[in-house]
């Protein structure tokens, strides 16, 4: 299915949550989640289910003032 | 010295850990100027993310992330929550930017999600202006601590309106306060310090400055000499000229 991911298309097998982040490299990553702008906790992130059209948010500790 | 959520911190310097010329400057500027707070943000995962979280955790001091570039209630609430897993801290401040060329906060947007987030379990630290009224709503809901503005973010201007910050700081005087965001030279942080503000978060001042070490070494001067002072209870300022040598015993010439 095609989900997008940080703005950018993505073709990806799913179906969870966690089996896209695995899929994007991203598995063992110190990242926080958001599906369609809502928070995904990362005990919920195998039950999450993607569908086509989706906006994943994948967020990394960044500089910040 | 108030704590904030229960920490005490050992210098008062909150200091931001974006723009500086690299890693490595960032590390040396942080240690000079003995910063007791990193704020940090979260971005989209784009491959530095992980080694900056190194970079962050070899500091060994507390972690405060913000919600900097959200301009709603919604969006900083998500954010905040992302946060909190990411950084394995309830501290959050808290930014909700009402105007682009200002980045004054959003004081309904803001009230909103302290709202929320308190009720969530969340230690909100909301960067507002010397608003009165706003401070009193967003200590009703929730907030133990508030992040008055000196200045708008990036600016440099010092403390922009010391009667405003004076009489916020005189109106609640057992809150924690930080004076975040505008400071552009140790004075002004001193100044802070000595008006009775628990401590100062700052940035662009350090990252930017020609030699950014240099210049971290400076804020923690300036911020011992405000803590100190305040300490010492400074005078009461006049309006007119009163003599400190003694006219009693001058010559009649």
């Amino acid at each position: 299915m095609r989900i997008e991911v940080n703005g950018d298309p993505q073709d990806i097998t799913g179906p969870t949550l966690a089996d896209a982040l695995t899929e994007l490299g991203w598995a063992q990553a110190r990242v926080a989640t958001a599906l369609n702008g809502d928070f995904v906790p990362k005990s919920a992130r195998a039950q999450t289910e993607l569908k086509q059209g989706d906006r994943l948010e994948v967020l990394a500790p960044m500089q910040g003032g | 010295m108030r704590d904030f959520y229960g920490t005490a911190l050992a210098n008062p310097l909150m200091l931001g850990t974006a723009q500086y010329p690299s890693p490595a400057v960032l590390e040396a500027a942080f240690r000079a100027s003995g910063a007791a707070v990193a704020t940090v943000s979260l971005r989209r995962e784009a491959g530095q993310g992980q080694s900056f979280w190194q970079i962050i955790k070899g500091l060994g001091v507390p972690v405060l992330p913000n919600t900097a570039g959200c301009h709603s209630a919604r969006e900083a609430i998500t954010t905040a929550q992302m946060a909190r897993e990411l950084f394995e801290t309830n501290w959050i401040k808290l930014e909700v930017i009402g105007h682009a060329d200002t980045l004054q906060p959003d004081p309904f947007g803001l009230l909103q999600a302290t709202e929320a987030l308190a009720a969530d379990g969340f230690e909100v630290f909301p960067y507002t202006t010397e608003d009165q009224v706003l401070a009193a709503r967003l200590l009703d809901a929730g907030a133990k601590v508030l992040m008055p503005w000196g200045a708008p973010i990036g600016s440099g201007l010092g403390l922009n309106n010391r009667y405003g910050l004076r009489t916020l700081r005189a109106a609640f005087p057992d809150v924690p306060m930080v004076i975040d965001a505008g400071l552009g030279l140790p004075s002004h942080a001193a100044d802070a310090l000595e008006m009775g503000f628990d401590a100062v978060l700052l940035n662009t001042a350090v990252a930017q400055a020609g030699d950014p070490v240099a210049m971290a070494r400076a804020f923690a001067l300036a911020v011992q000499a405000g803590v100190v002072a305040r300490r010492a209870d400074p005078m009461a300022p006049r309006d007119m000229a009163k003599p400190s040598t003694p006219v009693l015993g001058k010559a009649w010439l």
